[in-house]
């Protein structure tokens, strides 16, 4: 095929998808749990496939293809076309989202066949492959679109596919709502973020008249000279957006909840790609923010409190995924810092790095959790064992010693450690920082120490010292289905940075075509080593205080005494939960309880009730007209034929 | 000969007291007759336009008149055997069972 | 006074009189022979402004066909007396009042919009001649003549259907 036909397929990275999840809608539930998961990974695969014929052609033709199918919607000015853009940042994006998808699909068809049993309900394994297909296909619509509505609907689609997968176990959770509730939080507080998103995308439209990428971000710059305020307006709508999606302050309360959902989903949307998904849009709009420096300044700082406010919270937390949940909040905090920075391809490497190594965590993690649960029907079966809670852990290097070489992987590129991915992407960031912004530098080097320290901290108590349960005692290795994913994951979280090595910079050029000249990221020997050493102090130091811990399952932890009110603090996420319940929905559930119970009930109703009762009465007296006998209604012609008679002689 | 007005005021008159009589009288036969006498009322009308602008149309008009109500009586006497047979008595204060 | 005054105020007197006794004769017998009287009443008036064709059909048809087929269906079922109580408690005085009103409206109306300047004519002969009316009508007016004889099928086919006796239901 010709280089140009090639692009006239990126339709299909959204249509396969769908394909998929229509396929097993329809059959899926009368095929069997085999069947759904082939279809649903073939689907996501082939997807791939197309992403990479993709990046084949923009290799050799890097510049960027619009392939508009249709128009889309047409009121007035308004003129949206149905159109795929093909650039080298959606390449990357479109890549990313599809091979971490796919593995984790294929990881799925393993981790589903023992979680449906486990739950008891096997008839959810198709619908999970049907959400999980909608998700790629939504998120391939919001990395291909053309313009920003379109990047809008698969923004809301891939929020949906959020909600309905946190809530895949609805009717579990504390008092049996907790994942509804935990699902609503996450599509509530993503809607205020999108609801910014939406205000931005209105302004861009009041002022520049189109929706359309090339031609809004052609006019960025006499636009900001024309209404700074505007400008200003735009971005910051725009970053409330972001930090819904990417789970920034002040709006990060959902993603912890938001583990409720099935360890993949944790993996592919919560981790991988959806929460990416603002970086993204901070990345594609790099023309609104590089003429609004006061925007960049935000997201910049945004980003890094973020990211050392996480970090904190992880290290007070036990479970398993909830530290992995705070890391993943921390590290969008470093990609966020990053392109607010205007380092936005330093915030792309981590994105993609990121999507390797933290889909590698969950995806272990999984099946660190799978184990234990084996374990628990071996011994201790009780309903309050929590198989995710690390205290009940320890040891599980000799039961599931694949997990746990692939766990170490990702946790050594998480911290940071040469020449793993993470080392790369996040030194690149650090270096941006050090280059002009110190205190931000600060914030971020800190950030990194302590998260050398929280994945430290795991490794230990999840894979060393003795066993702290009888679960942990019995647990097994996962199967093959699982485990081939992660291998191939913890490949890529050692040699993903390759993508952008120092002196090379494959990424920076390749991106270089669609965000314009970027400043190349300089490798500054200090700043590496720097954050190596403190990568190798943080996990050594967990190490030491980790493995002395008195080993007893529901210890507490050691840094407690030592630490005192700031551990607690950690422990209790900052109590952020408790303050928004304070300062908001404590307020707004009195204001709706006021709207309902006195104006509602009291005003409105009896209003309405009033009305009703008021008609219903004039009826009951009319209806004494409609007497049966046809002499009184005769007699009221006559007066009708009077009245008639009168304004015509009377006019 | 006189003034167009006196017949007209006399087709009034019988034309109202056709109105009185589908008001007052419950029988279902004379509520009949009362109509024929406001159709009567206004064939007057019609006979004396016609004479006034010396048009036979008019004449016309009431032979069509008549015709129809010769088979609206008919009708009308058919509906009443029939309501007689059913309710024994041709009073329509009888036939209220439709009602609001 | 012309002559044909004098007539027309006695017509009108046993017409608006006999019309009155047909309103209020307790007996339906009553009732319809006052009617013809009042038919003939009015066919006279007729002949006086010189429609005599419609005079003398208002007098064979009406007064004649019409009228004793009521009579006799009056006979048939034996209803002359009804309970002269009333059912409808407002209904009578109402009824007269409103009676009077349209009376009084229509004529104080009528007088005070066209007065007593326009006077009907003495008849010519092509005005009273039957030939004449006979072209007319089924001539100009042979359209809805031949509709009106679809009519008066249509009426004598549905009283016969009406009346008929339908001896499978038991007699509906």
């Amino acid at each position: 095929m010709e280089s140009g036909q090639i692009f006239n397929l990126v339709p299909w990275v959204v249509f396969l998808p769908v394909i998929g999840l229509v396929v097993n809608l329809l059959l899926g539930r009368r095929l069997g749990e085999v069947f759904s998961g082939v279809v649903a990974s073939l689907a996501s695969g082939l997807t791939f496939v197309v992403a990479v014929l993709l990046a084949a052609a923009l290799a050799s033709a890097p510049n960027a293809r619009v392939v508009s199918p249709w128009e889309w919607i047409s009121i007035g000015e308004l003129t949206v076309r149905w159109a795929f853009r093909v650039d080298t940042l959606s390449v990357v994006m479109m890549l990313a989202v599809s091979l971490v998808g796919t593995l984790i699909h294929i990881y799925s068809i393993g981790y589903m066949h023992s979680d449906v049993r486990h739950n008891g309900d096997p008839g959810r394994y198709t619908r999970f492959f049907v959400f999980m297909n909608l998700f790629i296909a939504s998120m391939m619509l919001l990395v291909s679109a053309d313009n920003f509505l379109m990047m809008f609907v698969g923004w809301e689609g891939v929020g949906l596919c959020s909600y309905l997968l946190i809530g895949f176990w609805y009717e579990k959770g504390k008092n049996g709502i907790g994942n509804a509730e935990a699902a609503k939080k996450a599509f509530i507080t993503n809607r205020i973020g999108d609801f910014g998103l939406l205000i931005a995308l209105f302004l861009i439209f009041g002022y520049f008249g189109t929706l359309q990428f090339d031609e809004v971000f052609r006019q960025a710059a006499s636009v900001a000279a024309a209404h700074p305020g505007a400008m200003l307006l735009i971005t910051l709508a725009m970053l409330l957006g972001v930090s819904g999606k990417s789970a920034q302050i002040p709006l990060f309360v959902w993603l912890p909840d938001a583990m409720a959902g099935p360890t993949p989903v944790s993996a592919l949307i919560h981790a991988a790609t959806m929460v990416t998904a603002g970086v993204y849009l901070v990345a594609r709009s790099t023309a609104f923010y590089s003429v609004v420096p006061v925007a960049q300044t935000v997201v910049m700082w945004v980003g890094a409190l973020t990211a050392l406010l996480a970090a904190t919270i992880a290290l007070g937390q036990y479970d398993i995924k909830k530290v992995l949940a705070y890391s993943t909040i921390s590290q969008l905090g470093f990609m966020v810092a990053a392109v607010g920075m205007g380092a936005m391809v330093a915030g792309m490497f981590h994105l993609v790095t990121h999507a390797f190594f933290k889909g590698l965590l969950f995806l272990s993690a999984g099946s660190v959790i799978q184990g234990m649960e084996r374990g628990m029907h071996g011994g201790d079966d009780s309903a309050e064992f929590d198989p995710q809670d690390m205290r009940n852990m320890g040891g599980l290097r000799k039961k599931m010693p694949l997990t746990f070489w692939v766990y170490l992987i990702g946790g050594l590129a998480l911290s940071g450690i040469a020449p793993l991915a993470g080392f790369f992407s996040k030194d690149e960031i650090l270096g941006a920082a050090y280059t002009g912004h110190n205190a931000v530098f600060v914030l971020l080097v800190l950030t990194a120490f302590l998260t050398a320290f929280y994945m430290g901290r795991q490794l230990v108590m999840v894979f060393f010292g003795k066993p702290l349960s009888a679960a942990a005692e019995h647990a097994s290795e996962s199967p093959r289905v699982m485990t081939i994913p992660l291998v191939i994951l913890a490949l890529l979280s050692l040699l993903g940075g390759a993508l952008n090595l120092p002196g090379v910079h494959t990424l920076e050029h390749w991106l270089a075509h669609t965000l314009g000249e970027v400043k190349p990221a300089e490798f500054i020997w200090l700043v590496a080593g720097l954050s190596f050493l403190l990568a190798l102090l943080g996990l050594g130091l967990a190490w030491l205080i980790y493995t002395r811990r008195e080993q007893k399952s529901g210890a507490d932890d050691p840094l407690k005494k030592p630490l005192g009110a700031l551990y607690t603090g950690m422990e209790r996420k900052w109590w952020v939960d408790e303050f928004y319940q304070a300062l908001i929905l404590n307020p707004y559930k009195a204001f709706a309880q006021f709207i309902a119970e006195p104006v509602d009930l009291g005003i409105i109703d009896r209003v309405g009730g009033g009305l009703a009762a008021g008609m219903r009465a004039l009826a009951e007296g009319l209806r004494q007209l409609e007497n049966g006998y046809v002499r009184s209604y005769a007699l009221w012609m006559v007066v009708g034929l009077l009245a008639i008679m009168m304004f015509l002689f009377l006019r | 000969m006189f003034p167009v007005i006196y017949p007209i005021i006399l087709a009034v008159i019988l034309f109202s007291l056709g109105v009185a009589g589908v008001l007052l009288r419950k029988n279902a036969i004379v509520i009949l007759m009362s109509l024929e006498l406001m159709f009567n009322a206004a064939n007057l009308v019609f006979i004396t336009f016609a004479n006034y602008h010396q048009n036979l149309d008019g004449q016309v008009f009431i032979i069509f008149i008549m015709v129809t109500a010769a088979a609206e009586v008919a009708v009308g006497l058919a509906l009443i055997v029939n309501i007689f047979r059913a309710k024994k008595t041709i009073s329509i204060d009888e036939m209220h069972s439709l009602k609001g | 006074m012309t002559p044909a005054l004098l007539i027309f105020i006695l017509l009108g007197i046993i017409a608006v009189a006999s019309a009155l006794a047909m309103l209020l004769s307790r007996n339906t017998v009553y009732s319809a022979l006052f009617l013809i009287l009042n038919f003939l009443a009015v066919a006279v008036i007729y002949i006086l402004m010189g429609a005599s064709f419609v005079a003398l059909s208002q007098i064979a048809v009406y007064a004649g066909a019409i009228m004793v087929l009521v009579l006799f269906v009056i006979m048939l079922l034996g209803t002359q007396h009804l309970d002269p109580r009333e059912t409808l408690k407002w209904q009578r005085p109402l009824a007269i009042v409103l009676t009077l009103a349209l009376i009084i409206q229509g004529a104080y109306a009528l007088i005070t919009r066209y007065g007593f300047q326009y006077a009907t004519l003495a008849a010519s002969p092509e005005f009273v001649d039957p030939k004449n009316l006979g072209m007319v009508l089924f001539q100009k007016h042979s359209l809805p003549f031949e509709v009106t004889s679809v009519i008066l099928l249509v009426a004598a086919i549905g009283a016969v259907v009406l009346t008929h006796k339908q001896k499978k239901d038991g007699g509906a």
